[in-house]
């Protein structure tokens, strides 16, 4: 049922990447626990527009968990407390009346800040422009039943690509991993046949790209899979290790 | 248009003498069925040498957006690829949920090119181009192989062949899904076309800017304005062609099932730079989406319309049912089967509760103006799973429509498996857009509009999963080809240097507006001021329109407009990181598609597709077209700041189908 509760929200502010940031203090009063997490955000912005003060920068688009631009890290967990969402689709039903709420940015050398909580998350898109695609141009390809895939390869496969690219993953690893993001595409691209091609090309190229780019080593802790709004599974990172290994021994 | 053009010129053309000609559309000659053959084998093309010498700029990174720039880049041009998100991936086409639309008959239930084709026409209520719509159900098939081929883990059979479901307005199943996410998994599909054209340096790629104008030198498109939102600098590009793919204005609505940035802003812009804005007042509520619950709501959550292939809409056939509902003192799962109203299937047996979004929406209006609307607002009807999981089990139905239960459950906090969703209408899709002709060019040279920032395709009304099928078939499948017929005459043109008169004018006229936007200091925000829009939107040009009510609008209008541009307040520096000043911007042209979209629905007098005017129906409700007077696109000429917008028509000449009463009863 719905009712109202008063809330302190510490919130990150950081005027620019190069700024130094703090926490300022804000205190909200009777929120609805049926408006989601960044209803209650607009509200805060809401009131710091009235007071004339500049509104606090926070990244959201679709508000139905699937754009993937939504982040925050909320007392400790990317994408809050509640299981397999995204920050969009939290509901202020899960914190009490009186809470103190800590909100900050995805923290990780990868994601440099942009403002507040705003990030730079553009390195994902350099690890799918490094390998994460089936080289095929527009047109001139067979038909789609031509080569029958198995319902559960097929499955598979659309459970890896439920990634939404948010970086969860990476905010939640103690070392800035970005194992499970890459491996859901490597994943889904070698369960089909049409990506089986070039697997072991795909798998070194976007392993390298991500070395690169500074993300840090996967140390098995699974808390990326623990905070993934969409559930993509640590196996994925199992297959990825396989297919590197194969490519590797090809060489 | 050179005609159109010279005619425009002259004070003294009357309203009968603007017409868009066959001509003008560029529709070719011939059968329907041969018209875009015919096209591609005389068209102009581009040699491969030249196409390094051309650029293209292409805005936005939606399926329309990323297919084309993918494509163009593929075949050797070069792109400039620009997207407001901080990734191509992040584009609202991402959302769409349901699946996309293809004349395979793999089901072998009858379909056809043609079917498909008579489907949208008619779904559309006979207000597209005949030869439109007929190329985009030829090119429907092309989609599905090239997606697969993709990778796009589309939801396959046991014996590894693709599988389909049914969708509103049809009635053979020809829509391909990936679970119930299907946007999200073309569009990355297109993202990894685009992204590996830009790991090759074929596609430059310019996350977080905004189109903020396009740039005209010698009456052709030659370059935009942008606005980098991280530094909130303005810069200039040039291109030898602009093509803008940027979604629809559903958000003029404030609420709507958009995404909070999806914006109309490109569209205005090319308005204002001569681009007619063709049949404003379509625009799709979508009768599937969770119910408003509070004031401090910030956008309509979809529940796609797959679900009404096993879900049944109904609501209590006694008044005094719904009331104690809505007074909270009776479940919904109370109510006998004897008692419930099944009002899509008693209205229309033939096609039950798969009628088109149009008259679904609509009639669920009407039981809740009737008083039958359950809810605590009376404002929502139930979506009903509970035969569906007798007849096929928990299991299958999660299997099928799972990720959707589970964010029906996280927003409303009520479990679908056990009583029936509440849903209700919601703005969420916009056929209208900037006037387009066969090669997807707008009236302006050079400048070009793909996706559903175009008008072209779906008339009145679109059908479930047609969205996904014209975004990827303008952009992977025809504007590739037609927009070498304008480039092939490029070829001699060099690149434009950015420092040209034309680009620091246009760029002086966007800094002006900013300034002046910035010192207004007054002491609204900008969102409480779109809240109000969007109320009189949905109150007086949503689901019913009247003649007294569009009038209403347009004065209320003027008093936003007049609200906006005195007492707005947007902090900070307008060089900086500026989500407040972004915003305003956006709604500074929203309030001016609302005028058009209120104008449009004044002069339309009839009722068609997703526009119902009240005072023309058919006495059992439905929506009453006049074909005699009506037949026609309406395009909206900008005559200046302040000044009453040109009507031009473009007739719609119905060679192929005979066009009828739209009939889903039998």
């Amino acid at each position: 049922m719905e009712k109202s509760i008063n809330l302190t929200l510490k919130v990150w502010r950081q005027a620019s990447p190069t700024a130094k940031g703090k926490f300022e203090t804000y205190s909200l009063k009777n929120i609805s626990t049926d408006a989601s997490f960044l209803e209650m955000m607009d509200i805060l912005n809401e009131q710091l527009v009235k007071e004339h003060k500049e509104p606090v920068a926070f990244d959201h688009d679709c508000r139905e968990g699937i754009c993937g631009m939504c982040s925050l890290y909320i007392n400790g967990h990317p994408h809050g407390p509640d299981g397999e969402i995204t920050t969009c689709q939290l509901h202020m039903r899960n914190f009490h009346d009186g809470q103190t709420i800590t909100i900050e940015p995805w923290r990780s050398a990868a994601f440099p800040v942009i403002k507040d909580l705003v990030v730079d998350r553009g390195a994902f898109d350099k690890i799918i422009q490094a390998g994460g695609f089936v080289s095929v141009n527009t047109g001139g390809v067979p038909d789609g039943n031509a080569i029958p895939i198995p319902k559960d390869k097929a499955d598979e496969a659309m459970d890896a690509a439920s990634c939404i690219g948010c970086g969860a993953c990476v905010a939640a690893c103690k070392n800035g991993s970005a194992m499970l993001f890459l491996s859901a595409k490597v994943s889904q691209l070698a369960l089909l046949p049409q990506g089986k091609v070039e697997a072991a090309r795909r798998a070194k190229a976007m392993v390298a790209k991500m070395d690169e780019l500074g993300f840090g080593n996967c140390t098995n802790t699974g808390a990326c899979e623990a905070e993934c709004p969409k559930n993509v599974s640590l196996s994925n990172i199992a297959r990825l290790n396989r297919e590197f290994l194969k490519a590797k021994f090809k060489d | 248009m050179a005609k159109i053009e010279e005619s425009a010129t002259t004070e003294q053309v009357t309203t009968e003498q603007r017409i868009i000609t066959v001509q003008d559309a560029k529709i070719p000659e011939g059968p329907l069925a041969e018209k875009w053959t015919r096209y591609k084998s005389s068209q102009k093309l581009v040699n491969p040498a030249n196409k390094r010498r051309l650029d293209v700029i292409v805005v936005g990174t939606g399926l329309a957006g990323a297919s084309a720039a993918a494509s163009l880049a593929e075949m050797g041009f070069n792109v400039l690829n620009f997207c407001i998100q901080d990734s191509p991936r992040r584009a609202h086409s991402i959302a769409a949920q349901g699946g996309i639309n293809a004349a395979k008959n793999y089901q072998n239930d009858g379909d056809s090119i043609y079917r498909l084709f008579y489907d949208t026409i008619k779904g559309g209520d006979y207000r597209a181009r005949e030869a439109n719509v007929y190329r985009l159900a030829e090119v429907s098939n092309d989609i599905i192989d090239q997606c697969v081929a993709q990778g796009v883990p589309f939801a396959r059979e046991y014996g590894g062949l693709l599988d389909n479901r049914s969708f509103g307005g049809a009635q053979v199943s020809r829509t391909f899904y990936a679970k119930g996410q299907t946007g999200q998994q073309l569009l990355l599909g297109a993202y990894s076309a685009l992204s590996r054209q830009i790991g090759k340096g074929s596609v430059k790629l310019f996350p977080r800017y905004e189109m903020m104008d396009v740039v005209i030198v010698d009456g052709r498109a030659r370059g935009i304005i942008a606005r980098n939102l991280v530094t909130g600098k303005l810069e200039r590009f040039s291109a030898h062609a602009v093509v803008v793919g940027t979604g629809g204005y559903g958000n003029a609505f404030f609420l709507s099932t958009n995404a909070m940035a999806s914006n109309g802003s490109a569209a205005i812009q090319m308005y204002k730079k001569g681009a007619y804005f063709a049949n404003p007042a379509y625009a799709q509520i979508h009768p599937t989406c969770i119910p408003v619950h509070g004031d401090y709501q910030s956008k309509l959550t979809l529940m796609s319309e797959s679900l009404r292939n096993d879900g049944r809409i109904w609501v209590p056939k006694k008044k005094e049912d719904a009331e104690a509902i809505r007074a909270g003192k009776l479940k919904p799962t109370e109510i006998k089967e004897e008692d419930r109203d099944y009002y899509l299937e008693r209205r229309y047996p033939a096609f039950g509760n798969l009628v088109p979004r149009d008259v679904a929406s609509r009639a669920a209006k009407e039981r809740c103006d009737a008083g039958y609307g359950v809810g605590n607002t009376g404002l929502a009807v139930y979506l009903d799973f509970s035969d569906a999981i007798k007849r096929l089990g928990e299991d299958v139905v999660r299997a099928r429509y799972g990720n959707l239960f589970q964010m029906y459950e996280k927003i409303v906090d009520d479990n679908p498996y056990k009583t029936p969703m509440m849903i209700y209408p919601a703005i969420h899709y916009t056929m209208g857009g900037i006037w387009v002709d066969y090669e997807l060019q707008t009236s302006v040279k050079g400048l070009f509009c793909i996706g559903e920032a175009n008008f072209s395709d779906h008339g009145a009304n679109r059908l479930g999963a047609s969205a996904l099928m014209q975004g990827l078939a303008d952009g992977y499948f025809i504007l590739p080809y037609t927009i070498q017929n304008y480039l092939a005459d490029q070829i001699q043109v060099p690149r434009l240097s950015t420092d040209a008169p034309e680009f620091l004018e246009a760029l002086k006229a966007v800094d002006e507006k900013i300034n002046k936007l910035m010192k207004i200091q007054g002491e609204r925000s900008v969102d409480s001021i779109h809240r109000e829009l969007g109320l009189v939107m949905w109150d007086f040009v949503g689901m019913g329109r009247t003649k007294e009510g569009l009038e209403t609008a347009l004065e209320r209008i003027k008093e936003i407009r007049n609200e906006f541009w005195n007492k707005v307040y947007i902090p900070g520096k307008s060089q900086d990181f500026n989500v407040e000043l972004e915003k305003a911007i956006r709604l500074a042209d929203f309030i001016e598609i609302g005028e058009l979209m209120a104008r449009d629905a004044l002069m339309r007098e009839e009722s068609c597709g997703g526009h119902f005017r009240e005072e023309y129906q058919t006495p059992d409700g439905e929506a009453l077209r006049n074909d005699e007077d009506f037949s026609f696109a309406s395009c909206w000429k900008y005559t200046g700041e302040g000044k009453e917008p040109e009507l031009w028509k473009e007739p719609l000449e119905y060679e192929f189908v005979k066009r009828q009463q739209r009939n889903y009863k039998a």
